[in-house]
């Protein structure tokens, strides 16, 4: 198939479609406005369901009836609207319910403003919702990525039956780049996809025998229950760190004397301060986490090479995922942190400033 | 010999945890005849609520979901639409519907969404120990409106299937009572035609109860329902307030 050019926004929406999502709630926000209004034009022509709700409340409420009946069901947002799906959230994977969640993030805290920031970090990989809970976090840096993330996003939900979430941003949202698109499950795959959620889903009994009583829930009021229940929890959380780590290296070898670590829009941007450097005879790597939970931590550490003086975080906050780095550092080498907020992306020459300070 | 008296083959056998004399009991007991007289135990699903009746995921014979508090309708809406080859209902109480879940309700109905949605108004909140419900009635004593609910204050009880009655889309809205045999009677047909009108997909019914709670009003059973009756029923008036089925508007 030919590549097209296309927003973020839109992308992510066709992949969702084609791999076999057939259920879409959400509620306009911008930067987002793109996505809910492709599902409002594309799901009507692929007999799915586009419904706009009256609120993130009801939107990600509406996700959680869904996903108990076994389809794949997705909502999107931005980050004022995210704030308000995380009560849904927590129930949704309490109940160990499949979804995808696209944030497109913008500038916080509170109303913000519109444009690109990566602020919501904390919020997606260490809770946000109440409870002890976790969901799969991949972030973009690409149109084509977040593209190929829909299908991985809705078989990784469905493969652990866990929400998880996309971390975009609203640059990757609204800018354009030629995307490739897998070709589209067809209606027999679907179909199929949906019985595999059969044993424990909300469904009839087809041949009129009552056979199951399935329940859909969070509630375990029995404190030993509970227990056992988030324990479990636990335990698939472990097998997922241990199955699903993602991340690129980009530029590391023994030379790097800086080790870059920078997630989504932000990476793009040092990948060019680092090609730069390049062509000036100055070694630096980066690694990129494709997943930012599960964490890449060893990959971190393993990538701090013998002459390595400084890892550097780039975010487009106040450095949230620095946290994550410096546990994995472990004291090993200084960890710095450069950021911008309020919505403005930092340039190349500008990261590419901040790496020339440290040689 | 012929068994008139039984358990509906759409409850389950855990015994209800509800408190001596409550009606929630008989409003799940009328539910769960419907659905067993009509045929639908393997088409039903349900969806319970935050309060009294969290559990009535487990009292219901068929596939249930819980939701967060306020949320049924919504959770309800995302099951229809994913299996529109089922029957969905919630059941929610007068906190759950009224309070925290006043935008889904209201927009589930304002949809003409194709679920049922019983709502047991009992002027209070019963789970969380009594504190004041958007129900209460004017003066009524709550753990949370200890001199009496005070209107210029906090305002007057909302008359909820007045309020879905204003909206177009609604197919069927009736409030009846559970304070007497013959009223239990009447709320049975209610519960039925709701329910048959979503099996025959027309459209958004809406049965509200009048119930009691002695527990949490400090009143005896039996004198509860003498209370709601010269109390409650005056101010939330019994009656069907749309069924476009029978041409009432």
């Amino acid at each position: 198939m030919a590549k097209i050019l296309m927003k973020g926004n839109e992308a992510v929406a066709e992949a969702a479609i084609r791999s076999g999502c057939r259920l879409y709630f959400a509620y306009p926000i911008t930067p987002q406005s793109e996505l809910i209004e492709y599902m409002a034009r594309m799901m009507p022509k692929v007999n799915g369901t586009f419904l706009q709700a009256e609120s993130e409340v009801s939107a990600i409420n509406m996700v959680y009836g869904a996903a108990g009946c076994g389809k794949r069901v997705m909502t999107s947002s931005s980050s004022p609207g995210i704030s308000l799906k995380m009560e849904g959230i927590s129930y949704i994977a309490g109940a160990e319910l499949p979804c995808v969640i696209v944030n497109v993030q913008r500038g916080g805290p509170g109303l913000g403003d519109i444009q690109p920031a990566q602020g919501d970090y904390f919020q997606a990989t260490k809770g946000g919702g109440h409870g002890d809970y976790r969901l799969i976090v991949m972030a973009p840096s690409s149109v084509q990525e977040f593209a190929d993330m829909a299908s991985e996003a809705f078989d990784l939900a469905d493969k652990y039956r866990n929400p998880v979430m996309i971390l975009a941003d609203g640059m990757l949202g609204q800018m354009m780049e030629p995307v490739e698109f897998k070709p589209s499950r067809s209606d027999e795959e679907i179909a199929e996809m949906w019985r595999q959620h059969e044993s424990w889903c909300v469904c009839p009994n087809e041949d009129g025998d009552k056979k199951h009583h399935h329940e859909i829930n969070s509630l375990e009021i029995d404190p030993q229950v509970l227990e056992k229940h988030v324990n479990d929890l636990y335990q698939k959380y472990g097998v997922i760190e241990k199955n699903e780590v993602r991340y690129e290296e980009f530029n590391v070898s023994d030379d790097n004397e800086i080790l870059c670590v920078a997630w989504g829009t932000a990476s793009r941007i040092v990948k060019s301060a680092i090609n730069e450097l390049k062509a000036a005879g100055k070694s630096v790597g980066l690694i990129r986490p494709i997943n930012v939970w599960p964490y890449p931590y060893e990959a971190v550490a393993k990538a701090i090479g013998p002459k390595v003086k400084k890892v550097y975080v780039f975010e487009l906050n106040t450095g949230q995922m620095l946290d994550d780095v410096k546990i994995a550092v472990n004291g090993k080498v200084p960890v710095d942190f450069w950021g911008k907020v309020g919505g403005i992306v930092f340039t190349p020459a500008e990261i590419q400033a901040k790496l020339e300070e440290c040689f | 010999m012929e068994k008139i008296a039984y358990r509906p083959e759409t409850l389950t056998k855990t015994p209800f945890t509800y408190c001596p004399g409550c009606l929630h009991g008989v409003a799940h007991r009328l539910i769960a005849e419907a659905v067993d007289e009509q045929g639908l135990v393997n088409q039903m699903t349900g969806v319970a609520p935050v309060g009294c009746s969290v559990f009535a995921y487990k009292f219901f014979n068929f596939d249930m979901a819980q939701a967060a508090h306020g949320r049924a309708p919504a959770v309800a809406t995302g099951m229809k639409r994913a299996r529109p080859d089922m029957h969905v209902f919630t059941y929610q109480g007068d906190g759950d519907l009224a309070a925290i879940g006043t935008a889904e309700i209201v927009h589930a109905a304002n949809r003409g969404e194709h679920i049922s949605v019983f709502f047991v108004n009992n002027a209070i909140y019963g789970m969380t120990g009594g504190q004041m419900a958007p129900t209460t009635l004017p003066e009524m004593k709550t753990t949370t409106s200890p001199y009496g609910r005070k209107t210029d204050d906090i305002g007057f009880p909302i008359r909820v299937s007045e309020l879905l009655a204003t909206l177009i889309a609604p197919y069927y809205i009736e409030r009846v009572s559970l304070l007497s045999p013959a009223d239990i009677l009447k709320a049975k047909k209610a519960v039925s035609k709701a329910i048959q009108y979503n099996k025959e997909g027309r459209g958004f019914t809406f049965v509200e109860f009048i119930s009691t709670c002695p527990t949490n009003w400090g009143i005896d059973p039996l004198k509860s329902r003498e209370w709601a009756k010269e109390n409650m029923l005056p101010f939330f008036k019994l009656g069907c307030l749309r069924d476009k089925g029978e041409g009432v508007e």
